[in-house]
């Protein structure tokens, strides 16, 4: 009780008040821009947080972030440029919404559950960090390979024509990841020489070209489509309730999944909102109604992705290992302030860690207005003429991408990206399996030969333990599944009825 | 035609506005005169940016301009060293180099070595530690060497970074100071030395060879042990683990290392004053507390100990580089 009252009285100066509050906004008018992106936005912070004291400093990494993942929604579903690699997964299903004219069930059921979803993973944050720890270090490569498989099989349950086109897509992807240096061998592999694509080829920029611009390619070249009429926006709120009490198990499954995912270590916001999608169509009772405008998998996968933000922090509190690059750059911080990750965060300095759990919850009951404000606000975009706002979100793609590491070279991948995208939108080939194979295939193929390295060669070990036995069984059920059910169709046919 | 056109008075305005400013250029009026940039190789968040941070801001202190600090990833760190070695070496544009410079060149990855840059100062250096599972039977550093030296090749395996990095050369380095061959302990990359650690508690390698800080909240949470430093002394931070001399008798040591350097040719008095700023930076009890806090290893080195440092360490990694079949030359 009284580390309670003691986290409350540091929360409770002018110095986090402000500081949250700015860096909401801030945060919220980032993800909302396309081609800035939640990353980008927290790199950013890192010299500020230079002058600040440490909860408040940890209070603007965490509100900015959480305000980020949600607002990258929103260009998402009014323009179909997600404004970060966690709404990638829902994109094109709350375009289609936008498109029948229910942009506030979309924007609306994007703002309610992923506030719904953050303070859930805030509360699994503070109950269960220990456990949620636990399971995070059972994981090991083998664990890891299967998982990340799995996630890369979601490929073809984006595809709204021919899942053969999104199995190539998400392989073209695979291909991508195969550029670079950073591979288990240390090996220069198609560098061509090239310093700048020693690195590989970041997620950043190929997500920016891929959407952002081939969707600005696709807009220059086509006529404009229909305005939507400029009725006004109704309450976003008000359709809320109904969908929470419909789709509750959704909503539970996407918090949960989100959790678990995102206390993973590597995996982030960007692979829960995938997996949840993935779940949410194979369990749903209406499967063919997805891709169409239909809210269920955005419940579910709006929750994942900001329920992982928080899942995040488990690992990242606990041991000092990031959950993706946006906890990396907190873990930073963190240092920094003197606020070590380790027992002693727990012990010691347990009041601070109660004061950013309370942080945590503050900055998704912040997120309801702030993002009612920002929906508002946005949808005066879409009335812009396309000439004039293309260019500017041109430029903010450049800026963006460039703002993240000042390298120029990511600019010439965003440009190679965008024409990528567009030849590939053009012939069916779905971009999001393309992006899917990109933030999957680094980690598929590392774990991959990691755990052969550690096995000797050996296929055995993969499913030995007990976890990776799990996830193999699931990922092999997933992957026969249309072939079982196939031979059960011929089965039937052949009988005679 | 009228004698005083609209583009007439407009350019006599602009003249007239500008003209006070006309000064002979003073050159080096007094260096700092305006902000310098202070190049990162490695992303933001990290502690080469952490350290490359403070280091910046009590510079800023020191000199009176802002040092602002710019991270240009990429490449493994070949395009922000690149970025350091370009620039143009009139002071207003330097770096934090790190050990990687004395790496990067055997591997064929860059033409760039020690001697494309003008080094300042050695600002920290880090040792790797041997860290084993906390449920680990080895309980000191002799008792592991022993069973080492007793396991067939490749079947005990480490990690904490990636192929050829820094902390695999070290345990490469420290198995051929033994007498072993560098491949007798397998090595698994990791990405980095927290997914090492966490392959560690999760029983998947059995020693990590990354920097004690690195590991330190594994350790402290009672999941890991560090049985010693590849050190010439302890660590203040961590007394009770001992070096490898001290525990087995082995006189190997190697660190991963960070200083401030910046292009070559840059003009002596500029190098000279920072250099001079850096030791006060070093020797202030700010610098003190961040590294501390942090764990690094506070080292110093002025621009010529800086220089022969990176000489000495590009023959050792050069040597284990050698030995673990790395080399690409």
């Amino acid at each position: 009780m009284n580390t309670l009252l003691e986290a409350f009285s540091m929360i409770a100066t002018t110095e986090v008040a402000v500081a949250i509050l700015a860096s909401a906004v801030y945060g919220m008018v980032i993800g909302a821009l396309p081609g800035l992106t939640a990353t980008m936005a927290t790199a950013l912070l890192v010299p500020i947080t230079f002058y600040l004291s440490p909860i408040a400093a940890i209070a603007t990494i965490i509100t900015a972030s959480a305000m980020a993942i949600f607002s990258g929604d929103i260009p998402g579903a009014l323009m179909r440029i997600p404004g970060t690699p966690a709404s990638a997964a829902y994109t094109d299903e709350a375009y289609a919404l936008t498109r029948k004219g229910q942009a506030e069930v979309a924007l609306g059921a994007a703002l309610w559950f992923s506030a719904l979803g953050g303070i859930f993973g805030a509360v699994a944050l503070m109950i269960l960090a220990p456990a949620l720890a636990e399971m995070a270090l059972s994981f090991s490569t083998y664990e890891y390979f299967w998982l990340f498989f799995l996630g890369l099989m979601c490929a073809t349950l984006v595809a709204r024509s021919s899942p053969i086109k999104a199995i190539a897509a998400a392989l073209l992807g695979l291909l991508i990841t195969c550029i670079g240096i950073q591979n288990p061998g240390g090996v220069p592999r198609f560098t061509f020489g090239f310093t700048d694509l020693l690195g590989g080829i970041e997620v950043l920029p190929a997500l920016v070209g891929v959407f952002a611009v081939s969707e600005i390619m696709r807009a220059l070249t086509s006529a404009p489509p229909p305005p939507i009429p400029n009725r006004r926006l109704g309450s976003i709120l008000s359709g809320q309730w109904a969908l929470t009490r419909r789709y509750k198990k959704q909503m539970w499954r996407g918090n949960v999944v989100g959790v678990l995912v995102g206390a993973l270590p590597g995996a982030g916001a960007d692979m829960a909102a995938w997996i949840a999608y993935a779940n949410s169509r194979r369990f749903s009772k209406e499967p063919e109604k997805f891709g169409t405008g239909h809210p269920e998998g955005l419940v579910e996968s709006g929750s994942a992705n900001n329920a992982a933000l928080a899942g995040g922090w488990v690992p990242a509190t606990l041991f000092g290992i990031p959950g993706d690059t946006i906890t990396a750059i907190a873990i930073g911080v963190l240092y920094m302030k003197g606020l070590n990750p380790g027992p002693t965060l727990f012990t010691e300095k347990a009041s601070s860690m109660y004061a950013l759990y309370m942080v945590f919850i503050i900055a998704n009951i912040l997120m309801i207005p702030l993002g009612i404000v920002m929906i508002r606000t946005s949808r005066h975009v879409l009335r812009a003429p396309r000439a004039a706002a293309m260019p500017i979100i041109l430029l903010l793609c450049a800026v963006g991408t460039f703002a993240i590491g000042n390298n120029p070279f990511a600019i010439v991948l965003v440009a190679v990206f965008g024409v990528l995208g567009f030849v590939m939108e053009r012939n069916g080939f779905p971009v999001a399996a393309l992006v899917l194979g990109i933030v999957m295939g680094t980690m598929v193929e590392h774990n991959f030969v990691t755990s052969l390295i550690k096995s000797d060669g050996e296929l055995l070990p993969f499913f030995e333990r007990p976890v990776s036995a799990v996830l193999a069984t699931m990922t092999i059920a997933a992957l026969l599944w249309p072939v079982f059910v196939w031979l059960l169709r011929r089965l039937r046919q052949a009988r005679p009825a | 035609m009228t004698l005083i056109t609209r583009r007439g008075a407009l350019a006599a305005g602009a003249l007239a506005g500008i003209a006070p400013l006309a000064r002979p250029a003073l050159g080096q009026a007094r260096y700092p005169n305006r902000p310098v940039q202070v190049i990162v190789p490695w992303g933001a968040g990290g502690g080469t940016d952490a350290t490359a941070r403070i280091v910046a801001a009590l510079l800023e202190r020191e000199m009176g301009q802002p040092f602002n600090v710019v991270n240009r990833t990429g490449g493994s760190g070949v395009v922000g060293h690149t970025a350091i070695a370009q620039a143009t070496p009139d002071g207003y544009t330097i770096g934090m180099i790190t050990v990687e410079i004395c790496m990067m060149h055997w591997q064929g990855l860059t033409q760039l070595t020690r001697n494309s840059f003008t080094p300042l100062a050695l600002m920290n250096e880090d040792p790797p530690g041997v860290q084993v599972n906390a449920n680990s039977p080895h309980r000191d550093i002799r008792s592991l060497a022993d069973a080492i030296r007793a396991s067939p090749a490749g079947r005990l395996r480490a990690s904490g970074t990636g192929q050829g990095g820094i902390w695999h050369l070290a345990l490469a380095g420290w198995l051929g100071a033994m007498g072993l061959p560098a491949d007798h302990v397998r090595w698994v990359p990791s990405n980095g030395a927290a997914p090492a650690m966490q392959e560690l508690a999760a029983g998947g390698v059995d020693i990590v060879t990354c920097s004690v800080p690195e590991a330190r909240a594994m350790i402290e949470a009672g999941r890991a042990r560090s049985l010693a430093i590849m050190a010439p002394q302890r660590n203040p931070q961590f007394p009770n683990v001992p070096t490898l001399k001290e525990g087995l008798g082995v006189d190997f040591s190697v660190g991963a290392w960070r200083g401030m350097a910046g292009p070559l040719n840059m003009p002596t008095e500029i190098a000279q004053a920072l250099t001079a700023a850096l030791q006060r930076v070093w020797n202030g009890q700010e610098f003190r507390d961040f590294m501390n806090a942090r764990g690094f290893g506070l080292v110093w080195g002025n621009a010529a100990e800086f220089a022969a440092h990176m000489e000495r360490a590009d023959g050792t990694l050069g040597a284990a580089m050698r030995a673990a079949g790395i080399v690409r030359s």
